[in-house]
């Protein structure tokens, strides 16, 4: 049995655990406000972004010359999963539940026989990806030395992503993230980024207006649509790290519970302990006294 | 003077949102202003200098590139970056210039003449700068 000294450490060790997880999580949840207010900021472009293009798209899409990011290649043979994770674990499920969709969909689709490669992006999701398809990893990218996500960030991944595309290198790429609903809860997401799919502009209440265009329409649309995938990869990676701080909150603060039950048990137990042996002592005094 | 909605939005924030009297808007074809009741029109905007005008004051913002749409909703120009000219970092801006001006010798073809392009656009927003930098 372990003594009273040895428990006494014990109970030390859990306490500075305890110590360390409470400090993480509020790290964590300063963080998150702050990542969440950077998904908030980077909503109304994307909104807009999003109106402007199915207008569009409506229009141009059922013409032939439609440009191939919007139209797409004609055939769905070759798959892209771009899979956005986080950098770090510590997170609870986070990471596992993105990466957990994202084997679903290439088993299913290879059960298909599709062909599927993998654009990973941050490290724990190419860590788990990489022990069931490392042939398919065509490109892992890590935002490790990032401190604040930027613009840029995303539009580096789309370059590579189109660069990839006007390759021939796949006909459909989709996106992979969890959408952050809350701090307790966040949706692995898979979006489909290439071809577009366009919501029918049909929804929205009045007459579609009908605009100039300044060039042409066509002209507008080549140009909007990389800039889109670049602003789609931004809001995700803007919605995966609310997503991780929250997880990494909830996960946090699940810890530091866990270790005060285990504090109260192991200071339960040791008192106990403790007073058993003053118990005993007082027992051989007695005893002794008593046979004197 | 009847004022309308304008929303100038960057990937990263909402830059500017509010009631103004126009906007001049540095289209791909050529500058245009925008006043209430103009025609609904999406343009592509180049990278160049947008003026803000509210009662009668003129607030300038650097836009580099992207889009503006006027609708019967109001004006909204979704701007690749958009810095107040106050907010900006000139000798940052100069540097950027530099460096597009080297990495132009590595491209060929149809990029180089939109690098060109794009080039010629910063080096009038960094001109227009510095001579009205004075007042």
């Amino acid at each position: 049995m372990a003594s009273l000294k040895d428990m006494r450490v014990r109970i030390a060790s859990t306490k500075a655990t305890q110590k360390i997880t409470k400090a993480m999580q509020m790290v964590a949840a300063s963080k998150l406000r702050r990542a969440q207010n950077a998904a908030e900021a980077a909503r109304p472009y994307a909104e807009k972004m999003d109106a402007v293009i199915s207008n569009i798209a409506a229009a141009a899409s059922a013409s032939p010359g439609a440009p191939p990011l919007l139209a797409g290649t004609g055939k769905d043979q070759v798959h892209l999963l771009l899979v956005c994770t986080g950098e770090r674990g510590l997170s609870g499920a986070f990471n596992s539940a993105i990466v957990r969709l994202a084997r679903e969909r290439a088993n299913s689709l290879i059960a298909q026989g599709k062909e599927v490669k993998f654009f990973c992006v941050g490290r724990k999701g190419y860590e788990q990806l990489r022990r069931n398809f490392d042939r398919q990893i065509v490109e892992h990218l890590e935002l490790r030395s990032v401190r604040q996500l930027g613009f840029v960030n995303a539009e580096d991944i789309a370059t590579k992503v189109l660069a990839r595309f006007d390759a021939g290198e796949f006909d459909v790429c989709t996106l992979f993230y969890s959408r952050f609903q809350s701090v307790i809860s966040q949706i692995p997401t898979a979006q489909q980024v290439i071809p577009l799919e366009v919501a029918t502009p049909t929804a929205h209440a009045g007459p579609a207006t009908s605009y100039d265009y300044e060039p042409e329409e066509d002209e507008i649309l080549t140009g909007l649509l990389p800039r889109n995938l670049a602003v789609q990869i931004f809001r995700a990676l803007l919605e995966n790290n609310a997503s991780f701080y929250g997880a990494q909150m909830s996960a946090m603060d699940n810890a530091t519970r866990n270790a005060g039950e285990m504090i109260r048990k192991q200071t339960l137990i040791y008192n106990r302990t403790r007073q058993a042996m003053i118990t005993k002592e007082l027992i051989e005094i007695i005893s002794g006294a008593e046979a004197v | 003077m009847t004022t309308f909605h304008f929303d100038l939005v960057s990937p990263e924030k909402l830059a500017f949102s509010g009631e103004v009297d126009q906007v001049d808007v540095p289209g791909v074809e050529g500058d245009f202003g925008v006043l209430a009741g103009h025609a609904p029109v999406v343009a592509a905007v180049r990278p160049g200098i947008l003026t803000i005008i509210t009662a009668g004051k003129r607030e300038k913002v650097i836009v580099l590139g992207g889009l503006a749409e006027m609708s019967d909703k109001g004006l909204t120009v979704l701007a690749d970056v958009a810095t107040a000219i106050a907010d900006l970092d000139r000798t940052k801006f100069s540097e950027t210039i530099k460096g597009m001006e080297e990495k132009l010798a590595e491209k060929e073809g149809s990029e180089l003449d939109n690098a060109i392009e794009r080039l010629d656009h910063f080096k009038s927003i960094e001109n227009e700068l510095n001579t009205t930098a004075m007042h």
